[in-house]
């Protein structure tokens, strides 16, 4: 390269690293930290025990959980296990207020409840946001600034299509389902929540909703949203509990309709046990997502697009960009500038309004993502990871890449579903688009570049429910969300959330 | 250097920058929370690196003489607080400015080659720069020919900021690109990289003359293209936002954006500057409410 003669020496490409301590010419007084700077939680209106929420009551359960913050370890309180007969109850009760109330209330006036029920969820939108990261473990600036407001969003969105129903599916005899069974993962609790609770009430049905195991405390806020709204009783039952919980919704004959999000492996025992039923399912699954990255792209940009892909919520996404597929010219660089970027990702307590990455949200789920990186080392794949310190107690995983990883490595094809990036290369737009196919998933996928055309070709090629270009990870509640293959069916939100809780006559 | 060359060297950095995704960084950046003691820190540190600016016709000597004074005394008291890192004036003040802050610690800067428009022979900018470089600058900030890059005229651009940079001497240049004019973030990164590949010692946004001067997002694309020029070349380039910087706020936003772009290295007043006028006092208002716990009135502080 060619720059002024009077300029100081050249260095070689391989000596560019970004090594500031060398390169520092004078001695420095200090170097400028932040401070902590942790959001207050003395407004916080934790009770110590909540029971299960059905048919607009308390209901006592015969066994409790506790549910910790993965960041301390820390109890937060103790949470009802619903019973196969809990499940029972508020199915009735879901029933009795579908057939009673619901079903005879206009859809103007299920409107009404729904926009209460946003608006109510805003007075509160910080309460929330500090709860979900206290049970969740995830940054306080997420819950803050994409969980709460994104569920809020859901449901006023949802709120304006209750009365327009008909303009949605013209022509047709549109009818709600009844009783409908939801089942929640623990990565987004709230917004899971608000994703399927919000087009179901405005569709006319009832539901039952489960939370996940670790994640419980937000619906049980939400249910006290739902009080204060007025909503009648019985219209939302919420419930929690594990797997056998779970089962007991999927397999109650009165549910007419399972919407699940989670794992694969679930999402595949709850085809089985509804195999020969009637009852409609959507599935939304586990992902593998390819973040494509060409030659021509912006790069800085697509380097925060690879950061918000993976690490965004410890890479607990189900359309995280796991898998980036870079263009092999431009590989040095971008590994290069990765490596630059994580040493700036903040790694520590959920509430401190600075923290990038937070906590990991179980024990059960570390030693998983353990166990995976530890075979992506153990197939020879080279591991990345910056200098951070982490907390003596909770779950903590350092941001990692790995690079020298094959398609036939194991991190390149499971789910890891936390801070883990595989940094694979193509050579070819033809390439790309068959590595990025040659999964079992189809959630999501990213394409980086700065020309139209390439995009519109990529996108019309990947198999995926969702293509971001140029960016990654963006939600908006008209935008429909869902998979391909592994990943699922069905869509959630917009107009084709809709369509997942009608019956067409 | 034939013009085939420097093409190559522009085009071997990557030329194409998403001004959504600048932006949303950006604005991720500046929403940093920044209190207590990193904060008193931030406010010494942003004061350090304030060119205290004045660039106006209506200009005098008594004015220069008492912004002067206020440059090597931010603030009345005992305070440990710094003092600013240089005064930016017109080339008829350098004079002036050099008899009061000599010796001080504090630099003196000058604008020249046909500040704010460039629109002025080359021959007379080069005179203009030794002129000032000659009664004492010790920095000169001048202005890019604006119309020769949007024409295209890379080369002409390269040259010209090369032969500043041979006029300059031992003074420091500062190159400004007047992102305003040059509109898109592609062209700001270009043009940043041809300053550096001419020899800029500093890259600046603005004039302060045109809207809009410095903004978070085109600091962001100048400090990346800094970032890019140091691994490509080991040489470490400074930062200058010029012009809408006025609070405290804004100032620990543009440092926040140096200390997660580039790192600690850049945070000091030898690679990153602050050009602003009324800043100065909103950061002492600052600092005397976090020493005090009250904010005073402004009048408590002077106005030069």
């Amino acid at each position: 390269m060619i720059f002024r003669e009077k300029s100081t020496a050249i260095l070689s490409r391989s000596n560019g690293s970004f090594n500031h301590s060398t390169q520092n010419p004078k001695k420095r007084n200090f170097v400028w930290e932040y401070a902590k700077s942790i959001e207050a939680k003395d407004h916080i209106h934790l009770k110590p025990s909540y029971d299960l929420f059905i048919g607009g009551k308390n209901v006592k359960s015969k066994k409790y959980f506790e549910t910790i913050n993965p960041a301390t370890e820390e109890k937060l309180a103790e949470v009802a296990v619903a019973s196969k007969s809990d499940v029972h109850r508020a199915v009735l009760a879901a029933e009795k207020a579908y057939n009673r109330v619901w079903s005879k209330t206009s859809p103007k006036e299920r409107a009404k409840y729904i926009f209460r029920i946003a608006r109510i969820m805003q007075e509160k939108a910080r309460e929330f946001a500090v709860i979900e990261s206290m049970d969740g473990g995830k940054p306080i600036k997420e819950s803050k600034l994409i969980d709460i407001p994104l569920a809020i969003a859901h449901f006023f969105y949802y709120a304006g299509w209750a009365d327009k129903l008909n303009l949605a599916f013209p022509n047709v005899n549109i009818s709600p389902i009844g009783v409908v069974g939801q089942i929640i993962p623990w990565n987004f609790p709230l917004l899971m929540a608000a994703w399927k609770i919000a087009p179901a009430l405005a569709c006319g049905n009832t539901v039952v909703i489960k939370s996940a195991e670790t994640t419980p405390l937000t619906l049980y806020k939400l249910a006290e949203v739902i009080k204060e709204a007025s909503l009648p009783d019985g219209v939302v039952n919420i419930i929690s509990g594990a797997g056998d919980t779970g089962e007991a919704i999927v397999n109650h004959p009165k549910v007419k309709k399972i919407a699940f999000t989670g794992s694969t492996e679930v999402g595949k025992l709850i085809m089985k046990s509804t195999a020969g039923t009637d009852k409609k399912i959507t599935l939304e699954l586990g992902g593998k997502a390819a973040n494509i990255i060409f030659e021509d792209a912006p790069i800085d940009q697509a380097v925060e697009g690879i950061i918000n892909g993976i690490y965004f919520n410890q890479g607990h996404v189900c359309c995280a960009g796991s898998r980036l597929y870079v263009q092999e010219s431009i590989k040095n660089e971008v590994v290069k500038k990765l490596k630059h970027r994580l040493k700036s990702l903040r790694v520590g307590n959920p509430l401190d309004k600075n923290t990038d990455v937070g906590a990991i949200n179980s024990k059960m789920q570390l030693k998983k993502i353990t166990e995976l990186v530890n075979s992506g080392i153990n197939e020879g794949c080279t591991l990345y990871q910056p200098e951070c310190s982490l907390p003596d107690k909770g779950y903590w995983f350092k941001p990692t890449f790995f690079t020298n990883v094959a398609q036939a490595n194991r991190i390149a094809q499971e789910e890891i579903f936390g801070p883990v990036l595989s940094v694979l290369t193509f050579r070819t737009p033809k390439e790309a688009i068959e590595k990025a196919n040659n999964t079992q998933y189809g959630l999501s996928a990213g394409i980086w570049s700065d020309k139209g055309s390439k995009i519109f070709k990529m996108v019309s090629s990947i198999k995926a429910g969702v293509i971001w270009s140029n960016t990654f990870n963006k939600f908006n509640p008209a935008s429909p969300f869902g998979g391909y293959k592994e990943s699922g069916f069905g869509r959630e939100g917009g107009k084709q959330g809709l369509k997942e809780y009608l019956n067409f006559n | 250097m034939n013009v085939n060359s420097l093409l190559t060297s522009i085009d071997s950095f990557h030329l194409s920058v998403d001004e959504i995704g600048a932006k949303e960084r950006a604005a991720s950046l500046a929403s940093r929370s920044i209190k207590k003691n990193s904060k008193v820190q931030a406010i010494k540190l942003a004061a350090s690196m304030i060119d205290l600016t004045t660039l106006e016709g209506k200009d005098t000597e008594g004015k220069v003489l008492a912004m002067c004074h206020k440059a090597v005394k931010p603030i009345k008291g005992n305070y440990d607080f710094p003092h600013v890192a240089a005064v930016c004036v017109y080339p008829n003040l350098v004079k002036v400015a050099k008899k009061v802050l000599d010796g001080s610690g504090v630099k003196v800067a000058s604008v020249a080659t046909g500040f704010p428009g460039g629109q002025m022979p080359l021959k007379l900018k080069i005179e203009e720069v030794k002129l000032v470089v000659k009664n004492g600058a010790d920095e000169v900030d001048m202005v890019i020919s604006r119309g020769e890059f949007l024409d295209g005229n890379y080369k002409y651009v390269f040259d010209e900021i090369s032969a500043v940079k041979d006029a300059c001497g031992e003074a420091h240049l500062k190159v400004i690109l007047e992102t305003g004019e040059l509109e898109t973030f592609d062209n700001v990164r270009k043009a940043s990289i041809i300053a550096m590949l001419a020899g800029a010692d500093f890259i600046k946004t603005s004039t302060g003359k045109v809207q809009p001067a410095a903004t978070l997002p085109v600091t962001l694309v100048m400090l990346e293209a800094i970032r890019d020029f140091y691994n490509e070349t080991g040489k470490i380039i400074g930062m200058k936002p010029a012009g809408g910087i006025r609070t405290t706020k804004d100032a620990i936003a543009y440092l926040c954006l140096v200390k997660e772009t580039l790192g600690d290295t850049w945070l000091s007043p030898n690679y990153f500057r602050i050009g602003a006028s009324t800043l100065l006092n909103d950061l002492l208002m600052q600092f005397q409410k976090e020493q005090t716990g009250f904010y005073q009135s402004a009048d408590y502080f002077s106005n030069d």
